[in-house]
């Protein structure tokens, strides 16, 4: 049916929780993630696929959520900031920014804590500033001079070896 | 975004039947590059035929003289893959310098070649490689793919599913990123395999990525860095807009070439 390829269903894990959909096949993952489960720690912040509020785990990767779609991700693991920790007990990672006043208004925060993980998990818990620097090239901060993202990166990357 | 109906085929030959079916028809690789077109509305596909989950896309291996690496392979992969590290170390170097880290995780060599942005990466080392492009109908020579800024010499419906490096003896690529989008102002690969010499710019063409017969002459005579002292290349044909005048990439492509060549003899 034509209909149902303009409405697919989509079925995937968020957080570790299995959910489908049918979704217009339009729906970006962002969108899904915010407006269909409610998601709405992962923020959209440009149209260009530059800023890296969105980005969240696709199958442990990083990507940009935003340039992604939800019917792509059929059968992935998806997680978003809400995944990695809870108010009471934060991911090492969010409790470096807070401890490091990583952020100001926090809107980049959720898009550089997930890559902030996701440089961990590629190249450990050791980061020098130059290479955080370097793969934090995909999220932008109008905030904060992103001097205390980089420390806060630090700081959580060595805080998660002791997870 | 405009509407349009999604396609999820297994294998290549359904991806192009699905492609046959309508003049509208897209492919979907990393969608790195569609996907922001799509949202601006610059392209409106009423297909999309996801290539995501098709089987036997995604892969690297070296066959014979040759590295292999399949159509959906995502720059991320190429960039960490131990056999490109080990064959053509210049290439891992080139994808592990596209965008960011999660364009990177996304973003497939076929699409970039396919798309043949004038400032991507991937095709100067396809053209200073002399790669073949395979697709589900035929193989591609490298010089005989490229044809003019976003073009390319593939046929409607037709779908590339790898692409054939023959390992260089010595190579590099350095490019000057614009400061903002980081995508190359200029960038010089540079490759030598027995007395074989390709030296392909992108960035610079307002034909897209070319080959420069200045460049290559030099180094022909001896692939050295000094080789390039003192070699001009003409404005003619290059690009001049905001981000640099046609004049200063000119200048800026023998510099470039330079830089590559001094750290392709470094590796040796
Ligand atoms: C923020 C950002 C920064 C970037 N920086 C760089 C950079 O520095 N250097 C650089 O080179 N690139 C850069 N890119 C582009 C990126 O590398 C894209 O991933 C790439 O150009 C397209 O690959 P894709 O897999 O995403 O293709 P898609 O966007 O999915 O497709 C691109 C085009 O190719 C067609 N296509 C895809 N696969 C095939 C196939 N197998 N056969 C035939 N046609 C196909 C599609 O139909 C479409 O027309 C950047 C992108 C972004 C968003
Ligand atoms: S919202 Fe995804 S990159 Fe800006
Ligand atoms: S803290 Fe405001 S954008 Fe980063």
């Amino acid at each position: 049916m034509v209909e149902e390829r303009f409405m697919p269903n989509v079925s995937m894990t968020v957080n570790g929780v299995a959910v489908s959909a049918n979704v217009d096949s339009r729906t970006l993952l962002a969108q899904f993630v915010r407006d269909n489960l409610h998601l709405t720690g992962t923020h959209i912040g440009c149209d260009t696929s530059q800023c890296g509020a969105c980005v969240v785990h696709v199958d442990g990767r990083a990507v940009k959520s935003c340039t992604t779609l939800a019917v792509s991700c059929e059968g992935a693991s998806v997680t978003t900031i809400e995944g990695i920790g809870t108010p009471d007990h934060l991911h090492p990672m969010q409790a470096a920014f807070r401890e490091n006043h990583g952020l100001q208004c926090g809107f980049c925060t959720p898009g550089m804590i997930m890559s902030a993980i996701d440089i961990v998990n590629r190249k450990g818990n050791s980061l020098d500033e130059h290479t955080i620097r370097e793969e934090l090239e995909g999220n932008i901060c109008r905030c904060t001079g992103y001097h205390n993202i980089v420390k806060a990166v630090s700081a959580g990357a060595q805080a998660m070896s002791g997870k | 975004m405009h509407a349009f109906s999604y396609h999820s085929p297994k294998t290549v030959r359904q991806a192009a039947s699905l492609l046959g079916k309508s003049d509208d028809a897209k492919l979907l690789a990393g969608g790195q590059t569609l996907l922001p077109t799509m949202k601006q509305r610059l392209a409106s596909p009423t297909h999309l035929v996801d290539l995501g989950k098709v089987e036997g896309l995604a892969s690297i291996e070296q066959k014979g003289r040759n590295i292999v690496i399949g159509a959906m392979t995502c720059h991320a992969d190429v960039a960490t893959s131990a056999v490109v590290l080990q064959a053509i170390p210049a290439l891992a170097a080139l994808a592990g310098g596209i965008g960011d880290a999660q364009v990177r995780n996304r973003g497939t060599i076929g699409g970039s070649l396919a798309n043949n942005d004038p400032a991507a990466d991937y095709p100067s080392a396809a053209l200073a490689l002399n790669a073949t492009i395979v697709t589900n109908k035929r193989k591609i020579p490298a010089d005989q793919y490229f044809a003019g800024m976003f073009a390319t010499s593939l046929e409607e419906g037709e779908i590339i599913t790898k692409v054939s490096f023959p390992i260089p003896s010595k190579a590099a690529y350095e490019k000057f990123p614009n400061p903002a989008s980081r995508y190359a102002l200029v960038g010089v690969f540079v490759a030598k395999k027995g007395a074989d010499v390709r030296a392909a710019v992108t960035g610079a063409g307002s034909d897209g990525v070319f080959r420069s017969a200045e460049v290559e002459a030099a180094l022909k005579a001896r692939f050295n860095p000094k080789a390039l002292d003192g070699v001009k290349v003409s404005a003619k044909g290059l690009n001049g807009d905001i981000h640099a005048s046609a004049d200063y990439r000119a200048h800026l492509i023998p510099v470039i070439a330079k830089r590559a060549v001094t750290k392709a003899v470094a590796k040796a």
